[in-house]
């Protein structure tokens, strides 16, 4: 099972080693992981994205409260929840008729263009994990130049809330 | 008035309570080496290698429940540590270890004697701290024992670079601290203890599996009350032997891979284990899926993450063992069932036959001294009243067999990492804590040579330790499985050219004897131990074929044990 599992640390140097640490000293997988302080410029929010059986997650959790930096924790995956991906895609822009189908498919996607040459467009695109691979899907090989993404990030739906 | 960071350190330390600091000097702590100079109240003891002075500290901490603090210079002062850090990560001692650093404004250039502490000791602390700013000294200091002796104990290293120990700050004793971040659970759940309760009482062959958390959590007599109270039978893990008295008929010995027939046979037939401060080790469970197969499970633990980490348990109770065993003390007073009285007595019948097998006995008629022989002398000669430490191997296996503990915190042993070269400079840090009592290092004399060069420590304040070296000549628990496993492929497991012992213990200063004959051990260790204010260094000729039993063979259950 996929879990995001959304924490709540001390920002101090080094907080961020301890928890990719962990994982490694103890063989688990991150899939994607990021982290940016809060509104309270003491805390760090960081979200990560995991994969394991119940009883897997169950110890990645404990392990991860032990750990002395980590204020408070949520698995987002328990309940309704938002996720969100930030994506910058650059791909080729030459012809009149290539650019025209890039914004149109950027417009159906709701992303914007925020970069424009001669040669090529910067798309930004935000949503699931699930919408940005469908915009890549739209492009054919070779059309893309580089894509960067952000990591899942993520909130619980309704008043539940991850804060001190 | 403002002081020096390292005058700040001190103070703390004085003022903290810590009345000794092992430790090795080095350029970047020669600030706070001359702190320590201008004042007596702590006292620093000047080991030979690094690794001793956290094992020092650590068996310190293991005897006293205080926390051992060490004090080390960067590069390799720390990293010479980290077997010692590791050592009491495992076993969950409380320690604090200042390793000294490169001055900030040489962190990360590959200064001379320079490493990334704190990276370097993360996997195997509790936590870890590098200090910036002098202001933040005291505080983290008081962190660091806070952190290290509350809630499951473990070992906290403090990163002090070099400048911050001669910058100034007002320093004031931080009396108190909170940790937003940090409050571990002390009282366990009253339901889950009440549910606990109940199910001992409807239990028709219950077992009690205790481990280092009882020691460590200062709750053997509670347990030992709880178990007679209820008439249960006690096994213990290695690091949880002298919880509960071993000569007490409720015990029936250490369990897991060299653990007691009745022990091991208990845990395979019984119908509920209530395991309290142990973490189901592999060592001790065997192959899992064979472990207490008809049992339910009640799992007291401070560490949440220890709860149906390697087994699923049906009870979990986190808190401090202590807390936990009053409540269910008190539980059991309110409760008006009593215990199955029919059931027990059917139950300890069944004990008792698995005891009548005497799986600990050993052949007395040989010429040779038998390793478990010395032991058992040892027991009668020190009435079972000394601090017993233990380096890793077969001989730290008879010492847990045959050494009855009927005390917490008596028996002193690497028991997670199971570091070769612990036991001789725990034995000092016992005896610092410790001054009158008889304290002795059961040893091998593979172990013994990783950590020797503490022989001049000894003599340098005069420790009347008595070392009591198995000498069989090999590696002997790698011997035993390449004879079991390997088809007697023995594979550097043999000791040659070892040094002579006797002159080796003579030479620092020491009193040295060999004994070869079984006959002359008993006198022999009554001698050395008449020696009250001299270190006596005895070499035991053993029978190098010996092997310990029973065994659990890996990968095995606990039931399929090899006997003699």
């Amino acid at each position: 099972m996929r879990h995001i599992i959304s924490i709540l640390m001390e920002n101090e140097a080094g907080a961020l080693s301890r928890v990719a640490g962990l994982f490694s000293a103890r063989g688990y997988n991150i899939e994607s992981l990021t982290v940016a302080p809060t509104e309270d410029a003491s805390l760090s929010r960081l979200t990560l994205v995991t994969r394991g059986s119940e009883d897997i997650i169950e110890q990645i959790t404990k392990q991860l409260n032990k750990l002395i930096d980590v204020v408070k924790l949520l698995d987002l995956t328990e309940g309704p929840h938002i996720e969100r991906e930030l994506m910058l895609i650059k791909v080729k822009a030459e012809s009149a008729n290539q650019r025209e189908e890039i914004k149109r498919l950027a417009d159906i996607f709701r992303g914007n263009v925020i970069d424009v040459t001669e040669s090529c467009y910067t798309i930004e695109l935000t949503g699931d994990a699930q919408k940005l691979d469908a915009f890549i899907g739209t492009f054919k090989p070779g059309e893309i130049l580089e894509t960067v993404r952000s990591g899942i990030t993520g909130i619980a739906r309704g008043p539940k809330s991850l804060h001190l | 008035m403002e002081l020096t960071g390292a005058d700040i350190l001190v103070r703390f330390l004085q003022d903290e309570g810590v009345d000794y600091l092992f430790g090795y000097p080095g350029g970047a702590v020669l600030h706070i080496y001359d702190a320590l100079y201008k004042q007596e109240q702590v006292k620093h003891i000047l080991v030979r290698h690094e690794q001793a002075a956290t094992h020092a500290a650590d068996a310190y901490a293991r005897s006293t429940g205080k926390p051992g603090v060490v004090l080390v210079t960067s590069g390799p002062g720390a990293t010479n540590a980290v077997t010692g850090i590791a050592t009491a990560y495992m076993d969950s001692i409380p320690m604090v270890v200042i390793t000294g650093q490169v001055p900030t404004s040489l962190i990360g250039n590959d200064a001379f004697q320079e490493v990334d502490s704190v990276g370097i000791t993360r996997p195997c602390v509790k936590h870890n701290f590098l200090v910036k700013d002098v202001k933040d000294l005291a505080i983290t200091m008081k962190k660091a024992f806070y952190i290290a002796s509350t809630g499951r104990p473990g070992p906290v290293v403090v990163d002090i670079p070099k400048d911050v120990t001669a910058d100034r700050a007002h320093y004031v004793y931080p009396k108190t601290l909170s940790m937003r971040s940090y409050n571990p659970v002390l009282k366990g759940h009253s339901g889950q203890i009440k549910k606990a309760v109940g199910m001992m009482l409807g239990a028709k062959r219950p077992l009690f599996y205790t481990g280092g958390g009882v020691v460590q959590g200062d709750a053997a007599k509670a347990l030992t009350t709880l178990a007679h109270r209820l008439g249960f039978p006690v096994t213990n893990t290695s690091m949880g032997l002298g919880g509960f008295p071993a000569t007490d008929k409720q015990c029936v010995g250490m369990l897991g891979m060299h653990g007691t027939y009745e022990a091991n046979m208990s845990v395979s037939h019984c119908d509920l284990l209530i395991a309290i401060g142990a973490r189901f080790d592999d060592r001790v469970t065997g192959k899992i899926e064979k472990f207490a197969p008809s049992a339910r499970i009640i799992h007291v633990d401070i560490d949440p993450a220890s709860i149906s980490k390697n087994v699923k348990v049906d009870v979990p109770v986190v808190g401090d063992v202590n807390a936990v065993l009053k409540a269910m003390l008190a539980e059991l007073d309110l409760a008006e069932r009593k215990p199955d009285g029919e059931a027990l007595a059917r139950w300890w019948q069944q004990i008792e036959e698995w005891r009548a097998k005497d799986c600990l006995k050993y052949d007395m008629t040989t010429d040779r001294i038998k390793p478990q022989y010395v032991i058992d002398t040892l027991y009668k000669i020190t009435k079972g009243d000394a601090f017993i430490t233990s380096d890793v191997g077969q001989h730290q296996m008879w010492a847990a067999q045959f050494y009855k503990f009927d005390k917490p915190r008596r028996w002193i042993n690497s028991g997670g990492l199971g570091t070769m070269g612990f036991g001789l400079p725990a034995a000092m840090g016992v005896q610092f804590a410790h001054p009158k009592a008889q304290v002795a290092c059961i040893t091998g004399e593979g172990s013994i040579q990783m950590n020797i060069q503490e022989l001049s420590t000894c003599l340098q304040y005069n420790l009347p330790l008595k070392i009591i070296c198995l000498n069989n000549g090999y590696l002997g628990m790698v011997r035993q499985w390449q004879e079991f496993f390997y088809e007697e492929r023995y594979s550097s497991s043999y000791m040659e050219s070892l040094p002579d012992f006797v002159k080796l213990a003579e030479a620092y200063g020491h009193v040295g004897m060999q004994i070869t004959k079984p006959g002359d051990v008993e006198g022999a260790l009554k001698e050395a131990f008449k020696m009250k204010d001299r270190l006596v260094f005895m070499d035991f000729l053993t029978d190098p074929k010996e092997n310990v039993y029973p065994m659990v063979p890996a990968g095995a259950g606990l039931d399929e044990m090899i006997l003699i």
